[in-house]
């Protein structure tokens, strides 16, 4: 009934180092495995906000109306520009940008709200990850539908080449064709950025809890320096130095790759560029940052 | 082959402060040259030297004071903690019932909790679709199912827990204290399905204070004190040497028929005589 001693010491050491870049794509590997897991409580977050009221998760569609509505006209107020015109962009934008903003913000803070999960349930980390990025891709669609409605509102303002300002100078945009659909790589783009900005940031900030509190305060200071509310066509006057600036802010570039088409406008291939290689750069990085600090996130958090 | 072992594992837990944890001091501490050089972390070592070998069969139960280690153990067991120093390789899917709040939704049904907490332990929702039955009736929770989690008590959770970690077919089945809510015959029952699994896949470990629990659901135990294991070997060896007395002793006949000691002499150490 007792076996004397079937806790023996093995033989052999165990498995190798936990720094290895096999544990770090294999946690990767079963994160993308685990879709049902992570769909189910990125789709649970969103109920949960909205649990109880009349609207659900509506609200979110709604609160995104209210802001374009209001925005999109009082910024064709200030500046001279048309509404018909100006809205639909101003609408994309604010759209585009609480996408990233969502994943910049709330990527951050991945492990540290669900330090519950990773302490008690053994779960690759990416599951948390992927978690983050698809509430944002769930809220981001809810967003899509005040695009749908401002679209056809404004159809024909945008459908054929238009240009933003009231004297019809400044660029001229081709208008929606079907350049549209290049929408989709570039969200995929946009949120393979917002996953990798999710694993090293939220790692980072798992051990040093300033990182949230900095990025915090700057990632305002970038919603305004980032063209969402105004336009490069309105900033005419400005000098070279300004626009050249302005192109170093890659922000704009994420922003401008999935808003552009969707309001037959023509991203730079510049813009694609940056947001490519961001995504490399960023995805080599965070690989870093996984292999060497995946396991020490339990202890972290 | 189901299997965990441990080589010389030892788990340290950096103890993070306002100041430590703060990129301030990381960044001026190299910036203004002396000052702050000194701002190691403090660590505390929460196991050290932990060598184990689990096999496919094994009843293990933890014992120990509060604090011990015992808790941290099994998440070193579960994969939670990777060893700061040591390895540990655990072969097997791994079923931890640790906190019985974590991974549950107050708010949504019974049923839904269970698919969720399927999904945790790696399944698809096809598959847990397809246990709900079986974790009903095991369970015996009816019609409490269809209601949202928060109105369900302690021993209904730990039952529903449970129910869920033993329909799944787990290797590794590891048990925190929590599950003591639950009464004594839901805990005959229990006994009988975790014995039932472990027999046919699996091996399980079991953290908690009451010998009763641990006589129940274990043949072998360890002994945790401040982080190290003072000693392992049968149940009754090492309950004997923690409490200082023999437990097994002013048991019933009826009892000891039942864990399938009886008409077996027993040498002191849990082995038995023939």
């Amino acid at each position: 009934m007792h076996p004397p001693n079937v806790i023996d010491r093995p033989v052999t050491p165990g498995a190798s180092s936990s720094r290895s870049w096999s544990r770090a794509f294999g946690d990767i590997r079963d994160g993308f495995n685990s879709r049902q897991l992570w769909a189910h409580l990125g789709w649970q977050d969103i109920k949960q906000r909205y649990r109880r009221s009349v609207l659900g998760p509506l609200w979110i569609t709604v609160g995104m109306g209210v802001t374009a509505l209001g925005l999109g006209l009082l910024y064709s107020v200030i500046f001279p520009v048309k509404v018909s015109t100006f809205l639909p962009y101003v609408t994309v934008g604010f759209i585009v940008w609480n996408f990233v903003d969502g994943c910049l913000r709330e990527g951050l803070d991945t492990f540290i709200a669900n330090e519950g999960l990773i302490k008690h349930l053994p779960s690759p980390l990416s599951v948390y990850i992927l978690r983050t990025v698809w509430r944002q891709t769930l809220l981001f669609l809810h967003n899509m539908v005040v695009y749908v409605i401002v679209a056809a509102i404004f159809f024909t303002s945008i459908d054929h080449p238009y240009s933003m300002l009231l004297n019809n100078g400044g660029t001229m945009h081709p208008g929606l064709s079907w350049m549209m659909l290049t929408a989709i790589p570039a969200f995929v783009l946009i949120a393979a950025n917002g996953a990798w900005v999710a694993m090293l940031l939220g790692i980072i900030s798992t051990r040093y809890r300033d990182i949230p509190q900095v990025i915090n305060a700057v990632i305002q200071l970038l919603f305004y320096g980032t063209p969402i509310v105004w336009s490069l066509d309105t900033v005419n006057g400005a000098s070279k130095v300004a626009k050249t600036v302005l192109q170093l802010n890659p922000l704009y570039h994420l922003v401008q790759v999935l808003r552009a088409p969707l309001i037959g406008q023509n991203p730079t291939w510049t813009s694609w560029c940056v947001v490519v290689a961001m995504a490399v750069v960023g995805w080599a990085l965070a690989l870093v940052a996984m292999k060497n600090y995946r396991a020490r996130v339990p202890y972290w958090v | 082959m189901v299997s965990i072992d441990v080589w010389n594992a030892a788990v340290d837990f950096p103890i993070f402060d306002a100041k430590s944890r703060s990129l301030k001091k990381a960044v001026l501490g190299k910036a203004g040259g002396t000052i702050g050089t000194d701002s190691r972390v403090p660590i505390i070592e929460a196991l050290r030297d932990i060598t184990l070998s689990l096999q496919h069969g094994d009843r293990v139960g933890l014992v120990g004071h509060n604090g011990a280690g015992k808790s941290t153990l099994l998440r070193l067991l579960a994969g939670i903690y990777e060893p700061t120093r040591g390895s540990a390789r655990i072969i097997g899917r791994v079923a931890p019932v640790f906190d019985l709040g974590v991974g549950m939704d107050p708010e949504i049904s019974g049923y839904e909790n269970i698919i969720i907490r399927g999904l945790f332990l790696g399944m698809t929702r096809k598959q847990m679709e397809k246990r709900v039955d079986d974790i009903a009736e095991f369970s015996e929770l009816g019609n409490y199912l269809s209601m949202p989690l928060r109105t369900y008590s302690t021993g209904m959770r730990v039952r529903l827990a449970l129910g869920v970690v033993t329909s799944i077919d787990p290797e590794i089945l590891l048990l925190d204290e929590g599950i003591g809510a639950v009464d004594a015959a839901f805990l005959d029952k229990a006994r009988d399905r975790l014995n039932d699994l472990v027999k046919r896949s699996g091996l399980l470990v079991f953290a908690s204070h009451s010998d009763e629990f641990l006589m129940e659901l274990c043949n072998t135990a360890i002994w945790m004190d401040h982080g190290q294991m003072k000693m392992r070997g049968s149940l009754r060896e090492v309950l004997t040497a923690y409490k200082g007395r023999d437990p097994f002793q002013d048991m019933s006949a009826a009892t000891l028929q039942r864990l399938g000691l009886a008409d077996t002499p027993v040498l002191p150490n849990g082995d038995p005589a023939s």
